[in-house]
């Protein structure tokens, strides 16, 4: 029987992902050095685990408000407030969901009517586009440069912008080129969005992870709490990858209305994720910076390690991402990943995997120990140097 | 701070080689570093952290924590006996702590016996020393910041994610 004929065309026509086609290389060799994760090597921190333990010796066991834990909301509240100056009320702008994942899906299908279009800076998480094609909207890539350290500015998006865009996708510090954007920078997209009336969501997940100066939250800006879609999850800052917990904020309208499809697709988050988000947002603060400064030192030994070799490399601002030019090697950035994977074993992620705006970039990520990052960084080096014999 | 005194006090795992990659330094200028923070009596030495239970012939050390009450002395305080309780060989460690007790002191030793007769014959009959309360330890859990355990959690993260 062809059971393939059952499957939906928008779901057919779906380009499969680049990540998963090279990981499926990778899997089949042994003793690799992958810089190409996207988590936190660092477990999650004890006090925290030992609270989802507690949560289920206490029998925490049972769905929660289709919304999250209100001690949980509060929680967010409480921590939004403080770190990214924006107030939002626990009872009606703060919906709890399975990741910033969850969250992404749900305003898409909050917010997209078919053929509304979305704009998003490229190169960008995998997931963007596929978002906006699943919930039948068109998606524009705006493109972002390794000369301006990959910030988005206003005249690329002038420049993109059509007629009937609806949303536009933030990504700050971005994965996968960490950049991010200055507060001026960030007031001229805020002016952009208002002008042209769209909706902003903006995936602040690496915020925690920016090294240099300040985060800036574009909800934060004047006029913009009222149009944005704050997304901020405990994947990355807290080392909470597998225990799927996240959560949106925004206008009261929009929450009700991501709501109403996340109490009919997902009902809730997890409770023990719950349980353990809270104790993440009351007391993991030093765990946090701990880490933070970790991956501060890694990002300035690897980026200096990148430039030294050869491959052209900017300073990334946020997240745990460096995205190195490799052209000066004369290849195409899947070829370069490939060859290094097969002749030194180490893995990074060719940059087209992000979308086409990344050719002729590679994504290594610094979220693993210095001892593997120097091996990889000198195996990377005898990579390249035989590329020049 | 001194960049080498950082990356100490991430735990230092790294050898210098190691410390002077990550620092963008030469493994000379890291030496150098850490002579100074010898000089500044900061960095006091290196240490082993290790776990001697798997290792049938060291198996015979004995370490013990013991709790000592003293008096303190005019214009001296606990200073004067608290160092030279700690000038013992015996004495790996030597706290002054709030609380029911004075000094905590980390004692090692090859046998029981030994540990013992530091105890009755050296440390309570020093002058000022008014009570001793000893404990024998049985079993490390961690050690130096080193779980020490019979399961060790695996890396199990996908070797290429989004
Ligand atoms: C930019 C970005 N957004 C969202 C996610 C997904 O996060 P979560 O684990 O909260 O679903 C990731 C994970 O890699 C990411 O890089």
């Amino acid at each position: 029987m062809d059971t393939k004929k059952f499957i939906a065309r928008h779901v057919v026509d779906l380009p499969k992902s680049g990540i998963r086609d090279f990981f499926e290389i990778v899997a089949k060799m042994k003793d690799v050095i992958s810089l190409g994760i996207g988590e936190p090597d660092f477990r999650t921190p004890w006090h925290i685990r030992e609270a989802g333990i507690y949560a289920l010796e206490k029998g925490k066991t049972h769905y929660t408000s289709n919304l999250g834990l209100i001690e949980l909301r509060r929680s967010i509240a409480k921590y939004v407030g403080k770190n990214f100056s924006v107030a939002y009320r626990p009872e009606d702008e703060i919906l709890v969901t399975v990741g910033v994942s969850e969250a992404i899906d749900l305003a898409c299908r909050a917010l997209i009517n078919p053929g509304d279009k979305v704009m998003f800076h490229q190169p960008c998480y995998v997931s963007y586009h596929p978002s906006v094609t699943l919930t039948h909207g068109i998606g524009i890539p705006v493109p972002t440069y390794a000369k301006d350290n990959f910030a988005l500015t206003a005249e690329a998006l002038i420049a993109a912008w059509q007629p009937g865009t609806k949303l536009l996708m933030l990504n700050l510090p971005c994965n996968p080129t960490g950049g991010t954007c200055s507060r001026e920078q960030l007031q001229a997209i805020a002016r952009f969005a208002i002008e042209k009336d769209l909706i902003v969501l903006s995936d602040e997940i690496y915020s925690e992870l920016t090294f240099d100066g300040e985060h800036v939250s574009i909800a934060s800006l004047p006029g913009m709490k009222e149009r944005t879609i704050f997304l901020h999850g405990f994947s990355k800052a807290f080392a909470m990858t597998g225990w799927r917990i996240g959560f949106g904020c925004g206008p009261a309208d929009l929450i009700e209305a991501m709501m109403k499809v996340h109490q009919y697709s997902m009902m809730c988050a997890s409770i023990i994720a719950q349980e353990a988000a809270i104790e993440a947002l009351e007391r993991g603060e030093d765990a946090m910076k701990q880490m933070r400064d970790q991956y501060h030192r890694r990002r300035d030994f690897i980026v200096r390690r990148f430039n030294e070799i050869g491959l052209k490399c900017h300073m990334p601002r946020g997240s745990f991402y460096t995205f190195p030019d490799v052209t000066s090697t004369g290849m195409a950035e899947k070829d370069f990943a490939v060859g290094l994977l097969q002749a030194e074993r180490v893995a990074v992620v060719p940059g087209k995997a992000f979308g086409e705006n990344g050719a002729g970039f590679v994504r290594a990520c610094f979220a693993t120990s210095y001892e593997q990052l120097i091996v990889a960084t000198d195996r990377i080096e005898r990579y390249v140097a035989s590329l020049k014999k | 701070m001194n960049s080498v005194l950082k990356l100490l006090l991430e735990g230092g795992r790294l050898s210098t080689a190691e410390m002077a990659k990550v620092a963008g330094l030469t493994e000379a200028e890291v030496n150098q570093r850490l002579e100074q923070l010898k000089k500044e009596k900061i960095f006091l030495g290196w240490r082993p952290v290790l776990d001697l239970s798997r290792e049938a012939a060291a198996a015979v050390a004995v370490r013990a924590l013991i709790e000592v009450r003293i008096t303190p002395e005019r214009g001296g305080g606990f200073n004067r006996l608290a160092e030279r309780v700690s000038r013992f060989d015996e004495v790996e460690s030597c706290y002054l702590v709030s609380g029911g007790y004075d000094l905590l002191l980390v004692v090692n030793g090859s046998s029981l016996q030994k540990v013992a007769s530091f105890v009755s014959e050296k440390l309570s009959t020093l002058e000022g020393v008014l009570s001793t309360s000893t404990h024998f330890m049985l079993r490390s859990y961690k050690e130096g910041g080193y779980q020490i355990e019979t399961e060790v959690e695996d890396n199990d993260r996908l070797k290429v994610s989004p």
